[in-house]
């Protein structure tokens, strides 16, 4: 084949595949001329090289698509979907010659009269006969498809077209000419040897500055450096002559998704962002298939039917979106759409009939893991096996398929609003950075994207390993989280003796599954060249490549995909998701937030949750008694209070008052100005010395007050103290039926340093006990509706979990001691006295140690 | 080399050119065309989980060299005192490969017709990862057959 035809090939596969996205853009937008003329000009270019080039089969055909297209530009026919596939059809016909002509060399014989009969009747008049066109047109397509696709590959654009995609539009017309001088063609196998060849400069450049950085030898070093820095940039322009636009892998989709909206009936927006993210050639080849499949099932599966829509109260057209951005070394690929969503209901009744799951599993499962279920081997959704989802590839094929490359794909679906799918894969798989660790002497790197966190562990620190049965777990953060043993996982205990006090746990994840790995000791990160292991070796899941260290040794790779297959850990592993979702929902996160201005610049905040009413009162109405200023309201005289001495009331028009209400008491704080309500996360960073004043956070971006409301209570209902200091991180259970003493309670004890869990009943308690929560110390009212604290006391000491647990009773009135301490409380504090409670509780927790 | 020795495959002054090894007392031989190095002691990484055979991997110039143990490989006992280290690296299919040995042997120069088959009566393992003999002055000289002997697969199974 002479190098004219080669560039003709390639150039061709490139303008077509443009083709393929204008044309369906076209469609949708039938007046857009500027588009119009690109694609008339795309296939002249195609017609001419032909004639050019002595292609007469090629040019016949493509001489009949450009008369269509003329016409249509002249405006003498219209832009509608039948001229569009009659178009798209013409331009398959010419990609099925030129597969040929790259197979062959030759232009391949065969008859294309009837296409080209449809186009020049079609371009005769729109009065061509509706009904057999259709048929023809696919009559004629599926002749050629016979003649030609024997077993040749499919054409797309040769990788080395696609490498040199960065010229820009070298078929187009004349500005681009001058351009395209700038780039040349370069062959893949080229590209990869140089890759190849930098990969082998970094190894001896690390082995070259380990060997320095031993001694003092600063002649070396310099020149070294140097090296060192032309090696880094050298890796960099070599990456980036692989990294191609993942629009690249898009390009067919378009189409795809056209196609498919006609055969099913739908009617489908393909919406693309990002398009220009880079990444390497090899994972784009790797991750293009995946993603074909995925839009296809969005396309088949996810999306509804235009009645089903309307019916739902959605546009007709659905809608898919496709997403690509940088993030950290990663890219991250999404893809969603506004269907349906996955139906819980049906994933159950599936998972038991493909025998996933059993009931009693399912029931166990949160909405999240039911969701991952798809993921599994022999799963599949769609109810009937279509032709164009159903061909018997699963997403269980999509997630391994990514999962090799180091990627992780996450999925979330809400029934009736649609599903998106986030798939984090590597930017490139040659040169990876990684930590190094070592285990009874050996060491193995562990690429970087699989580690989450490091967490030091050993008998004196705070995170233990803990066994459980055998079984290791680290308490981290209040979550179980599985370990693997590498140590055992490798059969290393032969090497050297028991396992050491001190270990390091590297934890992981896959997919949303988190879990640890126990090795002995952790080095540095170095960048490590991957390289496949030897076939002999292939069939240890464990590794996923080797590599050559900085001072020469070899070391395996970990795969921790590979690790949690091998040691179950997929089995045992927790749902982050699901778990997260439990910490919005038990109000440890964020809550709302009321933002005001009194007394001073600075932003003052209070939890919305213990806040009444916002109200603004009329200066006149306010009243005085004893001093203090009080209005009538509701019936009642409340007393209203001053933030500081320093700031003053209103003297006329309206004054803003935020109300405090327990049972019947109410009281009004006399603030500037009513700022602003948010979400957020109440953080005490620093605690405040000042009355009224619980300690300063970051709310909303601002170092802002946190009122102490119990300080301005007890100001005007009684004695109240200040808290009391730093405590260690225990947990405290708080039971109490009033939520505005759980509400100021909580944040006492929260800036006394406990964690603090809040619950309105004794019977809510019990469940907590039940879903196998522990706490260190349980705080208890003693008068509840229900099960009042007396009794929730007995059923506690009765037998369970918190059988050991103590207990702090909150009582009105000293009376009550006696009968608390004979239902089994530790011991008893005064409601309404915030220093005693606090003290009871650091302690008992005390007492409590002491007697450990 | 590689290209007369297959030119000349029906002359009868054919010659087959091997590199001799001691594995315990028995001399081996491995068609040279196939031998890339002969290397002294080197660091060996032990691979966790690999078959036994794989006695771990080395670094040679840049390249990742996977080593085999030739004697626990032909079922021989464990040298007393541990290995000497010395190997022949071999490529094989585009991977390198070091086998290790006891000592290195001089290069050999023999021709063709020589070359008998196995007795019936060696070893399965040995007829299985050998292709044939040469009698020498006072000893046999055992051909291996890399490829075989690198087929670990096959080893379990047998």
């Amino acid at each position: 084949m002479d190098d004219l035809l080669r560039e003709f090939l390639t150039e061709s596969a490139e303008s077509l595949a443009r083709l393929d996205v204008e044309l369906v853009q076209l469609e949708r937008n039938p007046n857009d001329q500027e588009l119009l003329g690109n694609i008339f000009r795309l296939v002249h270019t195609v017609k001419g090289t032909c004639g050019f080039l002595g292609l007469p089969r090629l040019e016949t055909v493509a001489h009949a698509g450009e008369d269509v297209l003329g016409k249509i530009r002249e405006g003498k026919l219209a832009v509608d979907a039948r001229a569009i596939t009659l178009i798209l059809t013409s331009i398959d016909c010419i990609k099925s010659i030129l597969t040929e002509i790259e197979r062959t060399g030759t232009e391949p014989p065969g008859d294309d009269g009837a296409l080209i009969a449809e186009l020049n009747a079609f371009a005769e008049g729109s009065e061509a006969p509706e009904p057999a066109a259709p048929s023809g047109v696919a009559e004629s397509a599926a002749s050629i498809a016979d003649t030609l696709f024997m077993d040749g590959p499919a054409f797309a654009p040769t990788p080395a077209a696609a490498a040199a995609k960065s010229a820009g539009k070298p078929a187009e017309a004349a500005p681009a000419a001058a351009e395209a001088n700038q780039t040349i063609r370069v062959n893949v196998g080229l590209l990869e040897n140089l890759m190849n060849l930098v990969s082998e400069l970094v190894l001896t450049r690390n082995q070259l500055l380990q060997m320095v950085r031993g001694r003092n030898d600063n002649e070396l070093g310099v020149p070294l450096q140097r090296l060192s820095h032309t090696t880094t940039e050298l890796q960099e322009g070599v990456m980036k002559t692989r990294m191609q636009p993942i629009g690249n892998a898009w390009n067919q989709l378009p189409r795809i998704v056209r196609d498919l909206a006609r055969d099913l009936g739908k009617d489908i927006n393909l919406e693309m962002h990002g398009a220009e993210t880079e990444l390497d050639r090899q994972v784009l080849e790797l991750i293009k298939d995946p993603l074909t499949h995925m839009v296809r099932n969005s396309a088949d599966h996810g999306l509804e039917k235009p009645d089903d829509r309307r019916a739902a109260g959605k546009p007709e057209a659905g809608r898919i979106t496709l997403e690509a951005f940088h993030e950290g070394g990663h890219i991250i690929v999404k893809i969603g759409d506004d269907g349906r969503g996955l139906g819980l209901r049906r994933i159950r009744e599936k998972a038991i009939e493909k025998g996933l799951a059993t009931e009693t599993d399912l029931a166990q499962m949160s909405e999240c893991q039911i969701q991952q279920l798809i993921f599994r081997p022999g799963f599949s959704t769609a109810e009937k096996v279509t032709n164009v989802s159903g061909r018997g590839v699963g997403m269980d094929v999509v997630r391994t398929n990514i999962e090799k490359i180091g990627g992780t794909i996450e999925l979330k679906s809400v029934e009736g609003k649609g599903s998106t799918f986030t798939i984090k894969i590597p930017l490139t798989l040659a040169i990876v950075s990684a930590l190094i660790v070592a285990c009874a002497d050996e060491r193995f790197a562990i690429p970087q994207i699989n580690v989450i966190e490091l967490v030091r562990a050993g008998s004196k620190s705070d995170n233990a390993i803990e066994k459980i049965n055998g079984t290791p777990v680290l308490r981290l953060r209040e979550k179980l989280l599985p370990l693997v043993s590498l140590r055992r996982l490798l059969d290393l205990d032969a090497a050297t003796g028991g396992e050491p006090e001190e270990a390091f746990i590297i934890v992981t994840a896959v997919g949303n599954q988190h879990f640890g790995i126990i090795v002995d000791r952790v080095f540095d990160t170095e960048e490590i060249v991957v390289k496949p292991v030897a076939p002999i070796l292939r069939d240890i899941s464990l590794y996923s490549g080797n590599t050559i260290l900085g001072d020469g040794s070899v070391v395996m790779i970990l795969d921790p995909n590979g690790i949690a297959g091998e040691s179950g850990a997929t089995e045992i592993g927790e749902e982050r998701g699901a778990e997260e979702a439990h910490d919005s929902a038990s109000g440890e996160d964020r809550s709302a937030i009321l933002l005001f201005r009194a007394g001073g610049s600075a932003p003052k905040a209070v939890p919305l949750s213990l806040v009444a009413r916002l109200e603004e009162i009329d200066i006149a109405a306010i009243e005085r008694t004893n001093g203090m200023p009080v209005v009538q309201y509701r019936g009642q005289l409340m007393p209203l209070i001053a933030i500081d001495a320093t700031a003053s009331m209103k003297s006329e028009g309206r004054q803003p008052v935020v109300v405090f209400t327990d049972d019947e008491r109410s009281m009004g704080l006399m603030v500037d100005e009513i700022t602003d309500i948010v979400e957020d996360r109440i953080a005490l960073e620093i605690s405040s010395g000042q009355a009224g004043v619980l300690g300063s956070a970051v709310i909303a971006g601002k170092a802002t007050d946190v009122i102490d409301v119990a300080h301005y209570m007890g100001r005007i209902f009684g004695d109240w103290h200040k808290p009391g200091a730093d405590r260690d991180h225990k947990r405290v259970l708080l039971v109490d039926d009033s939520s505005f003493f759980r509400n100021l309670l909580s944040p006492l004890l929260s800036v006394a340093g406990y964690s603090v869990t809040a619950v309105e009943s004794a019977e809510e308690a019990l469940r907590l006990r039940d879903r196998g929560e522990t706490f260190d110390v349980i705080v208890s009212d003693i008068e509840m509706p229900g099960v009042d604290g007396c009794e929730f006391a007995h059923k506690v000491r009765a037998g369970g979990a918190w059988q050991e647990t103590p207990l702090v009773a909150l009582a009105a009135n000293p009376a009550d001691l006696q009968r608390g301490q004979a239902a089994g409380f530790d011991d008893l504090a005064a409601k309404f006295d915030r220093e005693a409670i606090v003290a009871k509780v650091s302690q008992t927790l005390l007492n409590l140690q002491g007697a450990a | 080399m590689t290209t007369s020795s297959t030119q000349g495959a029906s002359a009868p002054a054919e010659e087959r050119v091997y590199v001799t090894l001691m594995v315990a007392d028995q001399l081996f031989g491995v068609p040279i065309h196939s031998v890339q190095d002969v290397l002294g002691p080197q660091r060996i990484n032990r691979i966790p989980l690999a078959p036994v055979e794989v006695a771990g991997s080395l670094n040679l110039r840049g390249r990742i060299v996977t080593a085999i143990d030739l004697r626990r490989r032909m079922g021989l006992p464990e040298r007393a005192g541990g290995q000497s280290g010395m190997s022949v690296v071999v490529d094989h299919n585009g991977e390198l490969y070091s086998l290790i040995m006891d000592s290195a042997g001089e290069v050999m120069s023999l021709p063709a017709s020589a070359f008998e088959p196995n007795p019936a009566t060696l070893d399965p393992l040995w007829q299985d990862v050998t292709s044939g003999i040469y009698q020498l002055d006072g000893r046999l000289l055992v051909i291996l057959e890399i490829e075989r002997l690198l087929d670990l697969t096959h080893a379990k199974a047998a």
